[in-house]
């Protein structure tokens, strides 16, 4: 079986909070949707993992939950972006960005480019 | 700042217990729920629905442990699951719990004792604030061998002027008769140049100290007394200050009184106890005139600048002695190469008592040595005992690093435990065994048993804990699990690995506790030498009681000024003593003189001129100089060799005469061919201590045997008698030979003495065994301290081989029933594990001989009368150990020779 890669795991936080931010309020199994449909088939984890990492974004203050009802009326617990997670959401958006420019410039490059 | 959110969020979860479990629970049977809705929709079975869904979830045990250890902190919460399992498997076996604990106990109380000595005189020997600026200035002539000759009055200013030191203080010790009270007092006193408080940085509680500018020639006539004092003879007064004192006749005012906390530094334990400061510049009248080449045989302590090291102190000063020799070259000869020399002044207070001290750490340190092995290899044997658990708790999963935490949160718990208890047994019983500390011991009253000692005991016992559990642990959690199963422990691949670290460990025991008996053996020969040499007097059935004379400052004043004055209130007193019931004889000397007594020790040391000999750059030897009446060596059994002893007829008129002893014959009239010539009729000048005393030509007229009235270690210290009818003394000492009664001579004494004259304090009696016996208090301490850390170890060692000849005993008894139905005979299996105990003493004997050899010469310096590698003790020692080990191994030997092979085979 061939291994998932690392750094996905590692941006799997950083994917739950875009989730959030962008779909507003979710519970656990719409944000583990919500990232399987965007990475695709790449990002099969399992999907239980997911929770011990919302507890861990909910310890550090970046995401919020509470109870509440479902769309087919379940209850369910609802995830929400705090005003801190916005925040640590827009400088890791600029780092990720940043690091993938300096990457994408890498590979760009080509020998006689170099002077 | 996020990660300290969560830590925080956990901790409290932790602490408070609060599970997320439930909502997890709920949260994955929610997410399961709408999973399976999904792919109902998508077409699949209900069944293939709800497996889909739960196989894209995961492992859901393993979430909710995931998701449980985010909760809270899973390593604290092992470590209280560890804890409780430790606390539950010591429960199971309270035997083994008791004696492990013991031991630790044990040793662990013993370090802790002997460290809170230590923590109290080495590591904080100065009471006072940035102890480390404070150093003792010491003026040497390396050149003509005298050490510490003092400073003179124009040296200390330019101390003071160097920039070097922030305050320079001279100072004096002695007593003072106090009067005025009830009863006149002989006050331990210094008197001191004004900067003396300021150098030590301490305030009074009342009043003030002294100015340290002040510029007063003579004595100011200002004192500072202690709390006790103030408390003792004035009632605590608030109004003390300004009222005046007579010291010695002379007027003084108080203008301070010390702190309770506050006690003076020195290096010994009268002058801690100095109870009164006076001040003075030493410059004017009783002070000789301040003279560059005058130099006062006083203390000199400083306190350096912030931020200078003593080491940078020193350079500077070298550079001042330098240009000082350039500026006046007629004060400092080249030939007596003058130098000043610093040294922090902790290090001059502890003096001889360090080394003993050391010694005793050492020792002590040995037991918990041994304690810490006794229990590794109480550990090491529960370890087979435990195999069967381990290899279960190893075959469900267990991993390695997980067991080895958990036997050692076990063997910690002993550990800390047994420190724990060793630690309350010493706060408990702190009280009784300060008894049995030498009184002295510098700071004695400051040792105590404190939150310093009590964080000690328990760093040394985790420490201890965690390297000597750790090899058992990882020994027990070693295991071949297929063979540990089936075999139930019947020995295997392990416990033979097990059983080598035992007798290494045993070995080790072995090894130390002959050290530490060498040690004793050593120090107990020293002692018992010491106690039985010949001192050369004899002190028994002698009392010596001790008075002093005022001294005033001003010498008009004083009525016993000269000898002939003197030597009527002596001849008085005398004769009156000699009516006390039960005294047979009489005498008088100064306190100098009292036989291994404590003396005043400054003023006993006087240059001596002798006629003819040229003297090397002015700096005469210094010789001790005894004051005594003629009656003194008859009384403490001197003997004459040569010459005569004092006589009635010698009095101050007559020309001055002294007595020597062997050792200043040999040293000061070696002759010309080193063959000795007859120093009787030569005559010596003894220059004033002071330089205030004219000095006069003095003839030797005897010489007597070498006694060890200095010191019992030391025969040959060169002595001069001087005639107490010729050269008066202040501070005097009367011996009673005979049969007195001693709980009333102190006040007989006294009566006799105040009704010559009712303002002369009397105090401090003493017989002279006493004053023998407590000269020998520190040795005896450290003898009698490193022989019990001896006996202990040599006890633990032997529970140690006992333990584990028992054990080889259990393991091997297949193999000796065996033996036994195949028809060996029983003394055979006797001897065949005896000589399993023997090979174990024969080891540790050779490990701890070598090591022995090197201790014994470390402590070479300790010793008397017996060389570091005395032979017979070492012997001795060593045929102890070794019956000892013999003995231990007997018992589970004589359990083995009577094994019953039927039961044992058929047990198996």
């Amino acid at each position: 079986m061939k291994e998932k890669p690392d750094v996905l795991q590692g941006t799997l936080a950083l994917m739950v909070l875009k989730t959030l931010d962008v779909l507003g309020p979710q519970h656990g199994y719409g944000i583990a949707r919500r990232v399987e449909q965007i990475s695709g088939d790449l990002l099969a984890v399992n999907q239980g993992t997911l929770y011990p990492l919302l507890l861990k974004l909910e310890h550090e203050g970046s995401i919020a939950s509470e109870w509440g009802a479902s769309e087919n009326n379940r209850r369910a617990r609802f995830y929400r972006l705090t005003a801190t997670g916005r925040k640590q959401l827009q400088t890791e958006t600029h780092d990720w960005e940043q690091t993938a420019a300096i990457i994408a410039r890498f590979f760009k490059v080509k020998a006689e480019d170099l002077p | 700042m996020r990660f300290l959110r969560r830590l925080i969020i956990r901790l409290s979860n932790f602490a408070t217990g609060r599970r997320a479990d439930q909502r997890v629970r709920e949260e994955m049977a929610e997410h399961l729920a709408f999973q399976t809705e999904e792919n109902l929709r998508a077409g699949m079975s209900p069944a293939e629905a709800r497996r889909q869904a739960a196989l894209k979830l995961g492992a859901a045990q393993a979430v909710r442990e995931q998701h449980n250890a985010e909760q809270s902190l899973p390593l604290a919460e092992n470590l209280l699951l560890d804890i409780r399992y430790a606390f539950r498997m010591l429960h199971r076996s309270p035997g083994f719990a008791l004696i492990a604990i013991a031991t630790m106990a044990l040793g662990v109380g013993a370090t802790t004792a002997i460290y809170s000595v230590i923590d109290a005189t080495l590591l904080h020997p100065l009471p006072y604030p940035h102890p480390s600026e404070l150093v003792r200035v010491e003026a040497n002539l390396p050149g003509v061998g005298a050490h510490d000759v003092g400073l003179s009055i124009p040296e200390l200013k330019d101390l003071q002027n160097s920039g070097i030191f922030q305050y320079v203080s001279l100072s004096f010790f002695g007593t003072n008769n106090l009067t005025g009270s009830a009863q006149p007092m002989s006050i331990a006193s210094k008197s001191v140049t004004p900067a003396y408080f300021a150098v030590l940085g301490v305030d009074a509680q009342l009043g003030r100290t002294f100015d340290p500018h002040d510029a007063t020639r003579g004595f100011n006539n200002e004192v500072v007394i202690s709390d006790g004092l103030w408390k003792r003879a004035f009632g605590a007064d608030p109004h003390i200050l300004g009222k005046t004192l007579r010291l010695d006749n002379d007027p003084a005012h108080v203008v301070g009184v010390m702190p309770a906390s506050f006690r003076d530094q020195g290096p010994n334990s009268e002058q801690r106890g100095t109870e009164l400061w006076a001040a003075g510049g030493f410059a004017d009248d009783p002070a000789p005139p301040p003279m560059r080449g005058t130099r006062l045989p006083f203390e000199t302590i400083a306190r350096l600048q912030p931020g200078l090291s003593p080491e940078a102190a020193q350079g500077r000063l070298d550079a001042l002695v330098a240009s000082l020799k350039k500026q006046y070259p007629a004060d400092y000869p080249s030939q007596g190469a003058w130098t000043l020399h610093l040294t922090p002044l902790a290090e001059t207070l502890v003096g001889n008592v360090r080394q003993s001290l050391i010694l005793l750490f050492g020792a002590v340190g040995l037991v918990l040595l041994i304690s810490c092995v006794n229990v590794a290899n109480l550990l090491l044997a529960r370890a087979s005992a435990r195999g069967r658990e381990m290899a279960v708790r190893q075959a469900l999963g267990a991993a390695r690093t997980r067991l080895i935490r958990q036997l050692l949160t076990e063997s910690l718990l002993l550990f800390v435990l047994g420190g724990i208890t060793g630690f309350a047994v010493l706060f408990c019983a702190r009280k009784f065994l300060l008894q049995f500390i030498p009184e002295s011991l510098p700071r004695l009253n400051d040792i105590s048993v404190s939150w310093g000692v009590l964080a000690f005991a328990i760093v040394v016992s985790v420490a201890a804990g965690t390297i000597f559990g750790l090899a058992p642990a990882w020994l027990t959690s070693r295991l071949n699990l297929t063979e540990t199963l089936r075999q139930e422990g019947r020995g295997s691949n392990g416990s033979r690995r097990r059983s080598r670290l035992r007798h290494v460990l045993v070995i080790g025991e072995l090894a130390l506790s002959l050290v530490l008996m060498v040690a004793a053996g050593l120090l107990l020969r020293s002692f018992w030498d010491l106690f039985k040499v010949q001192p050369g007097f004899n002190p028994t059935r002698v009392t010596a009681i001790e008075t002093s004379l005022p001294n005033p400052n001003d010498p008009k004043t004083d009525i016993y000024r000269t000898a002939t004055q003197e030597a009527v209130l002596l001849r008085e007193v005398l004769r009156r003593n000699r009516t006390i019931p039960g005294v047979e004889e009489a005498a008088v000397s100064d306190q100098a003189a009292i036989p291994l007594g404590h003396g005043q020790n400054d003023l006993r040391m006087t240059p001596l001129l002798r006629e003819g000999q040229q003297v090397q750059s002015g700096q005469p030897p210094l010789i001790d100089t005894l004051t005594v009446s003629p009656e003194y060596f008859h009384l403490l059994g001197m003997s004459l060799l040569r010459g005569r002893l004092f006589v009635d007829q010698d009095l101050e008129a007559t020309p001055l005469i002294a007595v020597i002893n062997q050792a200043a014959a040999r040293k000061y009239w070696p002759g010309k061919d080193g063959k000795g010539e007859d120093p009787v009729g030569m005559r010596v000048r003894l220059l004033g201590r002071l330089g205030r005393a004219r000095p006069e030509w003095t003839t030797i007229v005897g010489v007597i045997a070498d006694a060890r009235t200095e010191s019992l270690a030391d025969a040959g210290i060169p002595q001069i008698y001087l005639d107490i009818y010729q050269r008066p003394a202040k501070f005097l000492a009367y011996y009673l030979r005979g049969q007195v009664d001693p709980a009333a001579i102190s006040a007989q004494v006294r009566t006799q003495i105040q009704a010559v004259d009712a303002e002369l304090p009397v105090y401090r009696a003493e017989t002279l065994d006493d004053v023998l016996s407590s000269s020998l208090s520190v040795r005896r301490f450290s003898m009698e301290m490193v022989a019990l850390f001896a006996a202990t170890a040599l006890l633990l060692a032997s529970l140690g081989i006992y333990g584990t000849i028992s054990f080889l005993v259990n393991e091997q008894s297949r193999e000796i029933a065996i033996r036994l139905a195949l028809g060996a005979q029983r003394r055979n299996i006797l001897k065949m594990v005896l000589r399993q105990g023997l090979r174990l003493a024969a080891a540790g004997a050779g490990v701890g001989l070598v090591g022995a050899l090197i201790v014994s010469h470390l402590m070479a310096g300790l010793l008397y009368g017996v060389s570091p590698y005395d032979l017979s003790t070492f012997a001795g020692v060593t045929a102890v150990l070794t019956s000892v080990a013999i003995a231990a191994s007997y018992v589970p030997a004589l359990r083995a020779m009577r094994l019953d092979p039927i039961t044992t085979l058929h047990a198996e």
